[in-house]
């Protein structure tokens, strides 16, 4: 398998390995899941993000509107210990600071990997 | 998420073997169903269906939200020909997810220098092609135009159902091509099944430009098929 290529496209294969590799170095992992989406979404259902304890992210769940958001969330799961759903989109503007400027709506799946 | 169940995950993965990471979203709780694992399960019509289209989706197992999170296996590439627009096509291949092999039996073609980190083969197709085992997760690619290469190739991939198959060569070159397989025993549909000349027809000329026609039209044949 080749490595995560720095600043390249990460594919998935490279994404659930690095969740798997961060894990087994010790560090706090989560991973994010794209569960559901509605009108027009960037990345598909299943797409997948792994953020560790410090922030460091790998993969794509918006490609790149929402990933910060994410990424905050998953800090705290990964904390807390407890999954989360989160959901970003036009709807929710209110709710949330970031939405998806396309006009799209997505769930996403955050779950600690223990 | 136990981190055993994801490394159970990318096993499945590493071995091209089908499997759907299966999560109930209120509770969290997971666990990896196989295709061969289907029967009796609570999700089994919803999984049957994702293991076809190859499509992740979120469905009800009685009164529980779940998350079906397909994994069947990465398509691969295999191109005969180490030739210029293979150099792109190999390139290109990684951004998209193909697994790409190239073989060639020319020594000289086939060097690391002219195709770094791609996995090359210096050996004739029929000997190099059958231990690869190409399936119906499978894009085949026969570029180098000289039948004693190209054709034993074509025999093995049409053979083993590869749901993509290519060959380079004008309208001509193909036409020749097609008498010779006939000839070796092939029906007229599966023949059918060869696109030539190769790639999308978008007027390309340089060998990149043939590379990214060429990819186009694998991903095309790959989607639609998931569509269908």
């Amino acid at each position: 398998m080749s490595e995560p290529v720095a600043g390249g496209l990460a594919t998935e294969t490279e994404i659930l390995a690095t969740a798997e590799a961060w894990r087994k170095a010790g560090r706090g992992v989560a991973l994010a899941t794209v569960t559901e989406t509605w009108g027009s979404a960037p990345r598909p259902v299943g797409s997948h993000l792994v953020i560790d304890g410090e922030g460091n992210f790998l993969g794509s769940v918006s490609g790149g509107c929402v990933e910060g958001a994410v990424v905050t969330e998953a800090i705290d799961v990964i904390a807390s210990g407890v999954p989360k759903r989160l959901e970003f989109g036009v709807a929710d503007e209110t709710a949330w600071r970031v939405g998806l400027s396309c006009g799209g709506r997505i769930a996403v799946h955050v779950v600690p990997v223990n | 998420m136990d981190l055993a169940l994801l490394s159970a995950l990318n096993r499945h993965r590493a071995a091209r073997e089908a499997v759907a990471l299966v999560t109930d979203l209120a509770s969290a709780a997971a666990r990896l169903v196989t295709p061969e694992g289907l029967a009796g399960d609570p999700a089994a019509e919803a999984l049957a269906e994702a293991f076809r289209t190859g499509k992740s989706m979120k469905s009800m197992a009685g009164d529980r939200e779940t998350f079906i999170d397909v994994h069947v296996p990465p398509v691969r590439l295999i191109v005969i020909g180490a030739v210029h627009i293979s150099q792109a096509l190999a390139e290109m291949a990684r951004l998209v997810e193909l697994d790409c092999t190239l073989i060639d039996p020319r020594e000289a073609f086939a060097t690391p220098e002219r195709f770094p980190n791609v996995r090359l083969i210096a050996e004739w197709p029929d000997v190099a092609l059958p231990p690869l085992k190409p399936d119906r997760y499978t894009a085949f690619v026969a570029l180098t135009h000289d039948p004693k290469i190209d054709d034993p190739a074509l025999t093995v991939a049409l053979r083993a159902g590869c749901f993509y198959i290519g060959a380079l060569g004008s309208r001509k070159t193909h036409a020749k091509r097609l008498e010779r397989l006939a000839a070796a025993g092939f029906s007229e549909r599966d023949l059918a099944r060869i696109h030539a000349p190769i790639g999308l027809d978008i007027g390309a000329v340089s060998p990149a430009e043939i590379a990214v026609s060429i990819l186009a039209e694998i991903i095309g044949t790959q989607r639609q098929r998931r569509r269908s």
